[in-house]
């Protein structure tokens, strides 16, 4: 997935191989993480797929099944990994992670410490800011989560940028061998604020941590243990909104101010070339409004930075 | 787990300032946002004081200085501030006891306060430190014990703030910068909130190695944010069109070492078009006939003037506006520092992209594509720059307003150009987090733009 190897560029010239991971995209909602073999079918309500048809095909390629409906094959990207992954925990989706790499000011060979690693959203995302030459160090305290994540990070691989230890934490902190040398630290907890004092060692001078709750009280208490050695303490909420977008057929004919617009698919539009009937520019014919669907919350995003002392 | 301490890259971000660098002085925790190149002729203004920034030269981004008004000129020095142990024993002991003051008996006349302004002048000229002037406002007040606790916290915190000003050595980082430039000159930035911007660096996947297509009418900002993401390798083509490249100023305050900078480069539209034809069937323009092909020419041309009206408007009006710390915040223009020092010359980002560079995007394509031009019509631009990316590449477009990037997801999907369309709209609050005084901060901006992203598809040229 990652472009460490630059031979492995998605380029024009780059084709599905066997045993690369495919992205299947039936429609925008509906996506599923595959990887390509040889000899393996993918079956779906469009029909069956042959993988072998699939090999020596561009990423981005339309494929047919048997019964002639179609999917697209897509590159896996860490946006689109967060969409598909099998969940074992909640995840974080895009808002956030995008706002969390960006207020954590993390870039190419930053160290970065995680904990939990949950389903490896965020890591994955991590990874992606980090390369080539920075990496992520990510710890859960559950030992299957932590061996099924190890296995996503080899199918998307990133194996080579994140290494999974299992260790509690909240309870024994980071591990001594970190110290003094993370540039980020990123905590998703259920009490983050026993594992703050931790990071504060882990963490350079000036180096950011952040704190993912999805409880008011959580925030408040972490940011009482954080008033100690650190500063520039900020939270934030970040959602995103969706919106659709389709075509209005309507009556376009001159009205007076304050004209109506007739409701969609009722009358059809009137060709611009006729002198007495002009396209009305006020009324578009494509409309946008917001999804019906809206996400409330997620999480409260707390970040710090640790204070400098000498 | 590894063995040995785990060891980061090549030092790309610096952690101590040096001469020549830019940096981004926090003063009074917010209130008041400078860029500046440090040197040891520069110079900050604060209250009606300059101070020279020279003791900044040599120390750890992070470090805090506070403004000490001696016998002679003001200066900084480095600030240490203590452990907050007892603060926080004292705030956790005062919770316990009921807060049993109230306002009800302050009147606000103005003559609580007993020391004027001269006894305060007389008390710097005797050398009195600004935190020694603060105790002694406090002690001479006459209303400052029938506060509420907090009502005090905030009291001292103002005084401090005036005869004691804070200043915190920062990176500049694209954070950072988007977030100054969002408060004061958002109208020069497009209005591209911070959390704007990371959704179009996640949602292109900006990432090492990728060569990036930008086009960057936000002065600048989108490019560096990219290229900070790619950390000297891959490449960003920063595009324009018609004569002159778009300004971008901005770049220059990222701090970017030459490797970053080499990654940068400049590349004409219509120029390529004469490449490209001979691969993707696009068809060779010229540059006059590469103009927006809107809805209709005269709507085109209002959309425009009334968008530039807006923006006139915008700043206006900005002038006006408060930040939520109730400070005034201000820029210093760049081109006003680099004539302080001859040496201090930032290295030169954008420079013309190398035939080197062209053939591999002519072979390759490029691996994602972002647009921050808020003020063009977004189809006219995707419908000819979309066909130079790879197949499978993302791509993320900003924009001000909704309705252009709804007509170019539209057209977008009636070609079968690309799948996975979606128009988002980020929403970012900020709260303030203090012990029985929680919630949401009173202020919050009002909108960060709007994003449509989506993934390029295979068009077979070959077939129809």
């Amino acid at each position: 997935m990652l472009l460490i190897d630059p031979s492995k560029k998605i380029c024009f010239n780059r084709c599905i191989r066997d045993g690369d991971l495919a992205i299947v995209y039936e429609k925008h909602d509906t996506m599923k993480a595959v990887k390509v073999c040889e000899n393996s079918v993918f079956q779906n309500r469009f029909g069956l797929f042959k993988h072998s048809d699939w090999i020596g095909k561009s990423f981005g390629s339309k494929v047919f099944s048997n019964k002639g409906g179609f999917i697209y094959l897509l590159a896996p990207t860490p946006e689109l990994w967060t969409l598909v992954l099998s969940h074992r925990t909640q995840i974080l989706y895009i808002a956030d992670i995008s706002f969390v790499i960006m207020y954590m000011e993390i870039v190419p060979g930053c160290l970065v410490l995680e904990s939990g690693t949950g389903s490896g959203s965020l890591t994955t995302s991590l990874a992606r800011a980090v390369a080539p030459t920075g990496h992520v160090y990510t710890f859960d305290f559950h030992e299957q989560r932590a061996a099924l994540a190890r296995e996503d990070f080899e199918r998307t691989g990133v194996n080579t940028l994140v290494t999974v230890g299992v260790t509690d934490i909240q309870g024994e902190g980071f591990p001594d061998e970190f110290s003094g040398s993370a540039d980020s630290v990123f905590l998703d907890l259920p009490q983050p604020w026993l594992a703050i004092p931790s990071a504060g060692k882990m963490l350079k001078h000036d180096g950011i941590l952040c704190s993912f709750s999805p409880c008011i009280e959580q925030v408040q208490r972490s940011c009482e243990t954080l008033r100690l050695n650190f500063t520039d303490i900020r939270t934030f909420e970040i959602l995103l909104r969706t919106y659709e977008v389709s075509e209005w057929k309507m009556d376009c004919s001159k009205v007076e101010d304050g004209g109506s617009v007739s409701p969609p698919g009722k009358r059809r539009r009137q060709s611009s070339s006729e002198g007495s009937v002009r396209d009305n520019p006020s009324c578009p014919a494509v409309m946008a409004r917001p999804s019906a669907d809206a996400r409330g919350h997620t999480g409260y995003l707390t970040f710090a930075r640790l204070k400098c002392i000498s | 787990m590894s063995e040995s301490k785990p060891e980061s890259g090549p030092v790309i971000n610096p952690r101590v300032t040096w001469e020549g660098c830019s940096v981004l002085l926090d003063i009074n925790d917010g209130d008041r946002l400078v860029f500046a190149r440090l040197s040891a002729g520069s110079t900050l203004k604060i209250g009606n004081k300059s101070c020279s920034l020279q003791p900044l030269i040599g120390c750890t981004f992070g470090s805090l200085f506070q403004v000490e008004i001696g016998k002679e000129k003001p200066y900084l020095s480095r600030f240490v501030p203590p452990t907050d142990d007892s603060n926080v024993q004292d705030e956790g002991g005062s919770q316990l006891q009921e807060e049993s003051r109230d306002n009800r008996a302050i009147i606000d006349n103005n003559q609580a306060q007993t020391l004027t302004g001269e006894d305060i002048d007389a008390m710097r000229r005797q050398g009195a430190t600004g935190n020694e002037i603060v105790e002694a406002l406090i002690a001479n007040s006459a209303t400052f014990d029938k506060k509420t606790q907090f009502s005090q916290e905030k009291y001292r915190l103002k005084k401090q703030k005036k005869y004691a000003p804070r200043v915190l050595l920062r990176r500049p980082f694209c954070r950072s910068i988007c977030e100054a430039y969002f408060k004061k000159y958002p109208a020069r930035i497009g209005f591209l909130r911070v959390d704007a911007l990371s959704l179009l660096l996640s949602m292109a996947n900006a990432t090492a190695n990728s060569d990036v297509l930008v086009v960057d009418m936000v002065g600048g900002l989108a490019t560096g944010a990219v290229a900070e993401r790619l950390g000297g390798s891959g490449s960003v083509c920063s595009t324009y069109l018609g004569g002159t490249p778009y300004p971008t100023e901005i770049i220059r305050m990222f701090n970017f070492s030459d490797e970053i900078c080499k990654t940068i480069m400049l590349f004409k539209i219509c120029t390529f078009f004469h490449f490209s034809s001979e691969f993707c069937g696009v068809p060779s323009m010229t540059c006059a006939q590469f103009k927006m092909k809107p809805v209709s020419e005269s709507a085109n041309m209002k959309m425009t003037i009334q968008w530039r009206e807006k923006t006139s408007l915008s700043v206006g009006t900005e002038d006006v506006y408060l930040s939520s710390k109730n400070g005034d915040t201000d820029l210093v223009p760049e081109n006003k520092l680099s004539s302080s020092s001859k040496t201090c010359k930032a290295p030169k980002a954008g420079e013309k992209a190398p035939k080197q560079a062209i053939q591999s995007w002519k072979e390759n394509g490029f691996s994602s594509l972002i647009i921050a031009a808020p003020e063009q019509d977004a189809w006219g631009l995707v419908k000819d720059l979309l066909p130079l990316l790879t197949y499978s590449a993302p791509f993320a477009i900003y924009h001000q307003y909704l309705q252009p990037l709804a007509t170019c997801m539209h057209n977008l999907q009636l070609e079968k150009m690309a799948i996975g369309l979606q128009i988002s709209e980020p929403w970012l609050r900020e709260y303030q987090v203090l012990p029985s005084r929680t919630h949401p901060c009173m202020q919050m901006s009002g909108t960060g733009g709007y994003i449509l992203s989506g993934t390029r598809m295979y068009t077979d040229t070959s077939q129809s």
